[in-house]
């Protein structure tokens, strides 16, 4: 078991709901941004004066924005049906994490400055001040929301806690109180393109790297082309798959099926980032900058379609939000959809025969998948609802022969998020990161007991960063979370089609 | 005229005006408040006209709550059917003549009234005896609840126990809907009865039972998962396109 100075859930036969321990988490808080983390992204470097007053007039104008706030913040019963749904929760037990208490912060500041009860019955609608307290308490639990929505699946009102979490982080980083991870991270992505902020030459010898690699390995030529104008296709993806294990396998599988279909394709210098971090801390602005870098790259290029690797949350920005931030796609090829998952070209070529497979390259392993919160419950895949479930499995199962799923309470639109998801993948918060993934551990521990499944597949750069890291505390090899398309990879023959 | 009579008179005026007027004032908030970006919970329906069928079914199921919580759902439910229930009976003391199927509700409505404190007393029961729900409660979460106890006792016993002249109170409400006020049986169950409705009708617009119109505006419910077809460009948004590169 990997070494920690906090204690590592113990996985039962079941998940057990916690009893209530009020502060547990109050001590964990990630970095707060610097001034040299706000300024790049136009927020102000501390925290400004007269913050609790700005902080209003922010929340003021974001009731304005959203709909989605205005609505959640006044229909809440607090009937209690999401007090046990959160990932978070169910690890630490703090009650503060579940979602309705999360939101609750922001609701209590909502009734005291903007609704009649909150101004004449404070104490019996539990409305309260902005001030520093509530300022840290967002700081700390706002910050111990992955975002996942998991709760919005099961509220009557379809209240979603990632929606507020966005708001409140948008209000704190107006107010300079930022959180440094994820500021620092989209500030890379505007200096040099990517969150892991390679440059584009250290970029072009990784990817002759990985030519030679595949060269070596299966005697094909493989290419990796990157800024080739007029390609077909403009591929878009996480960073990490560029240089961090096992995301890397996962790319090279995305090569060997674009080869073996011969289709035209390239990546570009200028969107060599497919995450779209902006959207943790709900900033409208910051993502519509980032998501029209990829607008301009297809443009430059002059390419056909867009495709989007194996990324949970830069899907759903993708899927859901790119055509409006930075549509009309008018320029592409109206035959596909804009942008599309890489799941789905691969997909598509293997219901067409297109591919030959070999499964057992991948008989070393018992298969089960990881659904992506992001995919799961804010995507899609195809042209029918819950074809983003039933895509990667069919996927999955075209290249390996034994697969199983975990229980259904933990998979589907009901997923358990990784625990990192969100903005919440820093060092920082490894206790929380830890604590977070006991759901998903626990179900993956009991298809291991009984299925004797030994690897969990995923979509998701976070999923598969977070599972390296913390699969080790729960005593299971970090090598166990292996991308769909490294599956694919493995079982790809290349060379002409018989 | 009784001081009675005047009273509960303008009472019902100034409450119909405020859970009217204040109603209104939160649908057009919600309606103008523009929901920039797609975000339905999937997997969502791909047309509007599923997604209109979805909110229909959170709205006379209560869908997602059956899959969140077996208990709070069968409660829930059991509160807001006999809810319907019997304020679908009560119309007949605003109309003349009453509509047909109004008359076929009667008898069913008096099992109603105890089905509804019987729901309610369950949901009081788990917000005090569950931890978790007691955690997140609201002195408000529980006035509420007492104010639609009291709601229903005070109307049951006005039909079980000591009966009021109902004749009387129709005579009384179809007055003031004609602006021809006819006195108030001066009762009190009735009275009792009467107040907390109208002290209902004033909360209404400023409490949690705003998640009556909110059910139809929340867009993780209400929208279609059309996201790739279709742009969705909010009006405080759009003029950003305008801004981007080339
Ligand atoms: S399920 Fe929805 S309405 Fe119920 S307490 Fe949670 S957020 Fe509030
Ligand atoms: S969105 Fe996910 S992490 Fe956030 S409160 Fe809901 S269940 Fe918890």
């Amino acid at each position: 078991m990997a070494k920690s100075d906090f204690e590592v859930p113990e996985l039962t036969k079941s998940i057990e709901l916690p009893s209530l321990k009020p502060g547990a988490m109050a001590h964990l808080k990630s970095f707060v941004a610097q001034p040299a983390h706000q300024e790049p992204l136009g927020f102000p470097g501390e925290l400004v004066d007269n913050w609790e007053q700005k902080a209003v007039d922010k929340l003021r104008e974001l009731l304005g924005k959203f709909r989605s706030l205005q609505v959640y913040l006044d229909a809440c019963v607090r009937c209690g049906a999401c007090t046990d749904k959160c990932h978070y929760f169910l690890g630490t037990g703090d009650p503060m994490n579940m979602p309705v208490a999360r939101q609750d912060l922001l609701r209590s500041v909502y009734r005291k400055y903007f609704t009649p009860a909150g101004k004449i019955a404070p104490t019996l609608v539990g409305a309260k001040p902005m001030n520093k307290q509530m300022l840290d308490d967002w700081y700390t639990y706002f910050h111990q929301c992955s975002q996942c929505r998991r709760c919005s699946v099961f509220c009557p009102y379809g209240i979603d806690t990632a929606e507020i979490s966005m708001a409140a982080r948008e209000i704190m980083d107006h107010i300079g109180h930022g959180q440094k991870y994820t500021n620092e991270i989209i500030g890379k992505v505007h200096k040099i393109g990517n969150n892991l902020g390679l440059p584009g030459p250290a970029l072009a010898s990784t990817l002759e790297g990985l030519e030679e690699d595949v060269l070596e390995e299966t005697g094909a030529d493989v290419k990796f082309p990157i800024d080739v104008e007029g390609a077909d296709i403009l591929l878009v993806t996480p960073s990490a798959d560029f240089f961090a294990e096992p995301h890397t396998q996962s790319l090279i599988g995305y090569a060997k099926v674009f080869h073996q279909a011969g289709m035209s394709w390239t990546l570009s210098t200028h969107a060599t980032e497919a995450a779209n971090f902006a959207m943790f801390i709900g900033s409208y602005d910051q993502m519509h900058k980032i998501a029209n870098r990829i607008r301009k790259a297809a443009r430059d290029l002059g390419v056909k379609r867009i495709v989007f690797g194996e990324c949970g949350h830069a899907w759903r920005v993708a899927y859901s939000f790119l055509n409006t931030l930075a549509g009309p796609w008018d320029f592409l090829d109206p035959k596909y959809p804009v942008p599309q998952h890489i799941c789905e070209v691969t997909y598509d070529l293997i219901k067409r025969g297109a591919l030959t497979l070999d499964k057992s390259a991948n008989d070393h392993m018992t298969l089960t998948y990881h659904d992506s919160c992001n995919v799961a419950r804010g995507s899609r895949m195809g042209d029918m609802p819950g074809g983003q479930m039933m895509i990667p499995r069919e996927v999955i199962k075209a290249v390996c022969g034994k697969y199983v799923d975990m229980d259904p309470n933990t998979i589907g639109e009901k997923t358990f998020c990784c625990g990192g998801g969100g903005g919440l993948l820093t060092d920082d918060l490894m206790e929380l990161r830890v604590k977070g993934a006991m759901p998903r551990m626990q179900a993956l521990n009991a298809v291991k007991e009984s299925e004797g499944v030994t690897h969990m597949a995923s979509i998701c750069a976070i999923c598969k960063a977070q599972f390296t890291k913390i699969l080790p505390y729960y005593e299971f090899d970090m090598e166990a979370v292996v991308g769909v398309h490294q599956l694919v990879s493995n079982a790809i023959v290349l060379g002409t089609k018989e | 005229m009784s001081t009675l009579t005047v009273v509960f008179a303008l009472l019902f005026y100034v409450a119909t005006v405020i859970l009217v007027g204040g109603l209104a004032f939160k649908i057009a908030q919600y309606w103008k408040t523009p929901a920039p970006l797609k975000i339905p919970t999937t997997p969502a329906p791909l047309t509007q006209g599923g997604a209109a069928l979805r909110v229909m079914r959170e709205v006379l199921l209560f869908e997602s709550l059956f899959n969140s919580n077996k208990w709070i759902w069968l409660l829930g439910a059991l509160f807001h059917a006999s809810l319907a229930l019997v304020v679908m009976r009560h119309l007949r003391y605003f109309q003349e003549p009453v509509w047909f199927w109004v008359h076929l509700v009667q008898p069913f409505g008096a099992y109603g009234g105890f089905a509804m404190v019987v729901g309610l007393f369950g949901l009081w029961y788990r917000r005090i005896g569950i931890e978790r729900i007691r955690y997140i409660s609201n002195p408000s979460d529980h006035l509420m609840l007492l104010l639609l106890v009291g709601i229903g006792f005070s109307g049951l016993m006005m039909r079980f126990v000591a009966r009021t002249d109902i004749i009387s109170v129709k005579a009384f409400f179809l007055g003031l809907m004609r602006f021809d006020w006819r006195p108030l049986p001066d009762d009190p169950f009735l009275i009792i009865h009467l107040t907390l409705v109208a002290l209902l009708m004033v909360v209404f617009p400023f409490s949690k039972l705003l998640h009556a119109p909110g059910v139809f505006f929340s867009p993780t419910r209400n929208q279609a998962d059309d996201a790739r077809e279709r742009r969705h460009v909010a009006p405080w948004a759009a003029s950003k396109d305008a801004e981007r590169p080339a």
